[in-house]
């Protein structure tokens, strides 16, 4: 067997199958059996493929191509038997190869093709044999699969088909082929630039034309700084206004709104072309691009975006067309918050949209919904968005959710002047059934927390009917978001009103459905909470203290006996005030003790040791001597009492705030610290455990519960909550333990469950959603911003999407077309060399100046600037075609070329006009009548 | 690179044809994508629009029978025009075919990647005749 199948045989090739036997017998084995097919028909192929009969070999590949194509095989080993075929003089054998190699070679993991150079060559160049039929193929797989040096080969065989000197048809096809040779070896730009460039004349064949035009459409878009390309406004211009072909028109469109952006003049001038084919033309293909084109580029023109606001709206209320309503909202999404206006227009649309049943409209309504957020609407809408998010599917729930927490945490909360609502709308979010963005919520609760000082009385009430709601404990999702408002009433305790209320909270009993870690945090909460009573029934006997002590040296002139009545009488008063009575603080700490109690048994250590911390916290409270205060009522001072107290203040005193991301950077090393060894060492300590850095910002609190969380504590808790949740979804046919647990430990119930709410209501929410208004009104809101807390440049601005920095850097494809274009001069320079080199022309100047058609020397100033520049161009443009006179003799056709368009100052004006951005954008006025002369 | 790649799928989610212009995916990723896409397309409805955003690109496809035409197109790319040239090469197909179904695809997949190379080089659309594009084929048909 092993013999037979190393070498192929004469019975191989005369039992060969063919490719549609292989077909079938792939159609008909079943999807168990295909596997075995598929592997039995490789064996052959692999026979087969080395046949010497070429036939057969073509076969084999065949049928090799279409199983890598359909089936995801890899047919990399078989790259040099396609090549093989190659030279084959029977068409369908090279036709194959090529299929072949254009669907597995690609240079980064093919380096065969270099072997095939010669063969492609021959087969490029123009001979009667090279028919389009295998010419077609031959551009093809250069065009998929060649790499630089292969381009760079290959480009001049490009040449004679991109000029059209062999066959027409196959003209297209290489203006292609060349658009990736310039991509993958820029080098090719001189000999390739050309001839594509001729594509556009007027003399070219339409579909040239139109190929040319996508060629140049890609190549400008992806040029990084397409001012290389300037020069050809023109020639594009012609086809804006002469071309009947939407396919052109629409790439044309594609490249003006690229160049526009460098010329301002240019918008003015398509401007009306625009306008016209957005009025007449019945392809909306073209319509659209019209939009984008206006809306990108043409913004600054007001009756252009008039009537482009005018055709989204058409689009928009195209019923039957999800296509149009879809790409209606996208466009209007491009217009941002300058042009409020137009989505006003459309708000019905806009938020019907978000009932469409296609989630992509949705999306995109959502989107621009979220755009149109400005502080002064940002309440309205988000309520009704919040509200909506109750009622709809899990999935686009969460993505209102999304969108609502990250525009309004946008840039450490830039829209939001009102927090007390923004906290309370977070509480909201947190009770959406279907929420899913607990992290997120936990971070911005404790982010406010830690950066807004005057939210924190509303933040720890919202906090306090998040924990005191037992329904919110058995979602899985909703832990951090407990965390986060555990540690808000720990940490702001002193903003709490009632404390007895907000401890039981925090230890009822379904707290043992939540991880341990969170836990761990509701307990040092209690910690906190315990020691901040403590702490202030203290101080409040001391401060009566000192008060009564300022009378006692008074009284005690008088009596002694009277004192200690008086004090007496003043701590009831003190009593009947409402201040901490010692009952409560003492009932409080009875609680914690029973409650905590069971926990310092607790597996967890985490949350062992913060209960055992609490009890210990209780033991040393009971055994002050104030502690017992009202049976004895002596007052003596008690040096002991105010050192805890001074302890218990100072560990919790300090208020913690955010931490720049930059922090750690403005930490000068000390010098005689070598960073490096130290850490070296550690790895031999620290073994396998996980040192990963937190990222974010990181407090003690969510740096670490997250993650640990899952891991540590998820099995065992996962079946008391999945039951929870079951519970929760099919309440129905469970007993209603829940409710009995709630009503015994009288925890007033925050929020009712949700029940299902018909679809009417929903309607009704949208109506009354609509009859918002996204056009931002006078802030009514009389309540100053609170202070947010901003740490440096970098904070909290990196998860915005406003600090896009734009790279701009010029890329060695347009250095090359501009030096093809523009001759080696026109490189940018600096706005030094610009200005001398503008003055030392300016005298010079009029030489030039008197051939020109349009030079009129009675202008006025800024005119005048400008015809100076203007003729400096045509100066250095005589300047380069001197140089390629002197240059080598194939450039002799550049030249000619040059020459004819001279007559127009078309070309070189654009070099000119790129020059011209580096020093006098500022004062350019826009709609010159100048620019006439420089499109027509 | 305005077109990425060009997928006909079939409503089982099998591949019937797949050319992938410049970007170059390893098999793995390859299976990956189209599973993704498939996932992503076939579950929507008629009544849904036929753009469908898929990681940095767009997918612009529409159904015929039992085939979906799945186009991926960079973001900048007209949608209305991809659509516009998927009915083209379905009619190409159609007009040369006659009738044109999954099976004409499947056993003569090397003339649809044929046509395809005629309409679409390098990513390019750069034929649009439809008798331009089925000449060469015609012409092969005939001498063999």
């Amino acid at each position: 067997m092993a013999a037979t199948s190393s070498s192929p045989s004469l019975v191989d090739t005369l039992f060969q199958r063919s490719l549609d036997d292989l077909i079938r017998a792939l159609r008909s084995s079943s999807s168990v059996t295909e596997a075995a097919a598929i592997a039995r028909a490789l064996d052959e192929i692999r026979r087969e493929i080395r046949s010497p009969d070429l036939d057969t070999k073509a076969v084999a590949l065949q049928k090799l191509t279409y199983l890598a194509s359909l089936h995801h095989l890899d047919m990399s080993w078989a790259a040099f038997h396609a090549l093989e075929l190659l030279p084959s003089p029977s068409l369908p054998r090279p036709r194959v190869a090529y299929l072949a190699a254009s669907l597995s070679f690609h240079p980064s993991s093919t380096d065969l093709l270099p072997l095939a150079t010669h063969q492609l060559r021959k087969h490029l160049a123009p001979s009667p044999s090279n028919t389009p039929a295998l010419v077609t193929p031959a551009l093809h797989l250069l065009a998929l699969a060649s790499s630089a040096d292969l381009a760079c080969h290959l480009a001049p065989d490009l040449v004679p088909i991109v000029s059209g000197q062999s066959s027409i048809p196959l003209r297209p096809k290489a203006i292609a082929t060349a658009l990736r040779a310039l991509a993958v070896c820029p080098d090719a730009a001189p000999v390739l630039f050309k001839p594509l460039v001729d594509c556009l004349s007027l003399s070219s064949e339409p579909h040239v034309v139109s190929a040319a035009v996508s060629a140049f459409c890609e190549l400008a878009l992806a040029a990084p700084d397409p001012s290389p390309y300037l020069p050809l406004a023109p020639e594009f211009y012609r086809l804006l206004v002469d071309s009947r072909n939407n396919w052109v028109l629409i790439k044309v469109l594609k490249i003006f709104a690229r160049l526009a952006s460098l010329e301002p003049r240019l918008a003015a001038r398509i401007v009306d072309p625009v306008c016209q084919l957005l009025r007449r033309s019945p392809a909306k293909s073209l319509v659209f691009e019209c939009i984008r084109t206006v809306l990108s580029s043409l913004s600054d023109h007001d009756a252009a975006v008039r009537l482009a606001v005018d055709k989204i709206k058409e689009f928009l209320a195209s019923d039957d067309d999800p296509n149009l309503r879809y790409l209606g909202l996208q466009a209007l999404a491009m217009l941002g918050p300058a042009y409020s206006w137009a989505v006003e227009e459309s708000r019905e649309v806009v938020i019907q949209s978000l009932n469409d049943t296609d989630t992509n409209i949705r999306h995109e309504a959502l989107c621009l919904i979220m755009g149109m957020l400005c502080e002064s609407n940002v309440v309205e809408i988000c309520n009704l968005l919040i509200k909506y998010a109750m009622k709809c599917d899990p999935d686009f729930a969460n993505e209102i959710l999304d969108a609502v927490l990250a525009t309004c945490g946008r840039n450490v909360y830039e829209l939001i002047v009102d927090f007390d609502w923004y906290i309370s709308l977070l509480g909201e979010m947190a009770r959406n059934p279907h929420c899913a963005k607990g992290n997120e919520i936990e971070r911005q609760l404790v982010d406010i927390g830690l950066r807004v000082r005057d939210a924190r009385p509303e933040l720890v009430r919202v906090a306090r009917d998040l924990l005191i709601d037992p329904a919110l404990l058995g979602n899985p999702f909703l832990c951090s978001v407990l965390s986060a408002a555990a540690w808000v009433s720990g940490e702001y305790v002193e903003s709490s009103s009632n404390l007895l209320e907000l401890v039981e909270a925090l230890l009822q009993p379904r707290t043992n459905l939540l991880s341990s870690l969170v836990r761990a945090v509701y307990i040092q909460a209690v910690f906190k909470i315990v020691t901040f009573s403590f702490i202030s029934f203290i101080k409040q006997i001391q401060a009566f203290d000192t008060k009564s002590s300022a009378d006692r040296s008074t009284a005690f002139e008088n009596e002694d006996g009277v004192a200690t009545a008086d004090k007496a009488v003043i701590f009831d008063s003190i009593d009947n005030n409402e201040t901490i009575k010692h009952e409560s603080v003492s009932h409080l700490l009875d609680f914690v003790e029973t409650t905590v109690g069971p926990l310092s048994e607790c597996d967890d250590v985490e949350v062992q040791e913060r209960a055992r911390n609490v009890l210990g916290l209780i033991r040393i409270i009971r055994e002050t001597r104030y502690w017992n205060i009202v049976a004895e009522h002596e007052l003596t001072r008690d040096n002991k009492i105010s050192e805890i107290v001074e302890l218990m203040e100072a560990a919790f005193s300090e208020d913690l705030g955010p931490v720049s991301t930059n922090a750690q950077k403005r930490v000068t090393v000390p010098e005689d610290l070598i960073l490096n060894e130290n850490l070296s060492d550690l790895a031999g300590v620290l073994g396998d455990i996980d040192v990963t850095p937190c990222t974010s910002i990181s407090f003690s609190l969510r740096g670490h519960h997250p993650t640990k969380s899952k891991e540590d504590s998820a099995p065992v808790i996962e079946p008391s909550s999945l039951l929870a949740e079951h519970r929760k979804r099919h309440g129905l046919y469970y007993l209603s333990t829940e409710k009995d647990e709630v009503e015994s430990n009288d925890y007033p119930l925050a929020n009712e469950p949700l029940l299902p709410v018909s679809h009417v209501d929903d309607a009704k929410d949208i109506v009354k959603l609509t009859a918002q208004s996204f056009i931002p009104r006078k802030a009514k809101s009389t309540k100053p911003r609170p202070v947010v807390i901003r740490l440096d440049e970098g904070d909290g601005v990196s998860s915005s999407g406003l600090t896009m920095v734009k790279e701009f850097k010029d890329d060695l494809l347009s250095g090359a077309v501009r030096n093809v274009l523009l001759g080696n001069e026109s490189k940018p320079s600096s706005s030094h060399d610009m200005s001398s080199d503008r003055t030392s022309q300016r005298g010079e100047n009029d030489a030039s100046n008197n051939n020109d058609l349009f030079s009129q020397p009675n202008e006025s100033n800024a005119l005048d600037g400008r015809e100076h520049r203007k003729s400096s161009s045509r100066k250095s443009r005589h300047h380069i075609r001197h140089k390629e006179k002197n240059g080598s003799p194939g450039n002799e056709d550049t030249e000619e070329k040059s020459h004819r368009h001279s007559t127009r100052s078309s070309r070189h004006q654009g070099k000119h006009k790129h020059r011209q951005r580096g020093d006098t954008l500022p004062d350019v006025v826009p709609q010159e009548p100048v620019i006439q002369d420089f499109l027509l | 690179m305005g077109i990425r790649f060009v997928l006909l799928v079939n409503k089982q989610g099998q591949t019937r044809l797949a050319q992938y212009y410049a970007e170059h995916l390893t098999l793995d990723e390859r299976r990956a994508l189209e599973g993704e896409i498939v996932r992503k397309c076939l579950a929507r409805t008629e009544q849904q629009c036929s753009f469908v955003e898929h990681r940095n690109y767009k997918i612009v496809y529409r159904r015929y029978a039992s085939l979906f035409f799945l186009v991926g197109v960079d973001n900048d790319e007209n949608e209305l025009a991809i659509l516009e040239f998927i009915h083209l090469f379905v009619e190409t197909m159609d007009r040369h075919f006659g009738n044109v179904c999954e099976l004409d695809i499947m056993f003569h997949l090397e003339k649809a990647h044929f046509m395809l190379e005629e309409m679409v080089m390098n990513g390019c659309i750069v034929e649009t005749s439809k008798s331009n594009i089925l000449t060469p084929i015609q012409l092969m048909d005939k001498a063999s």
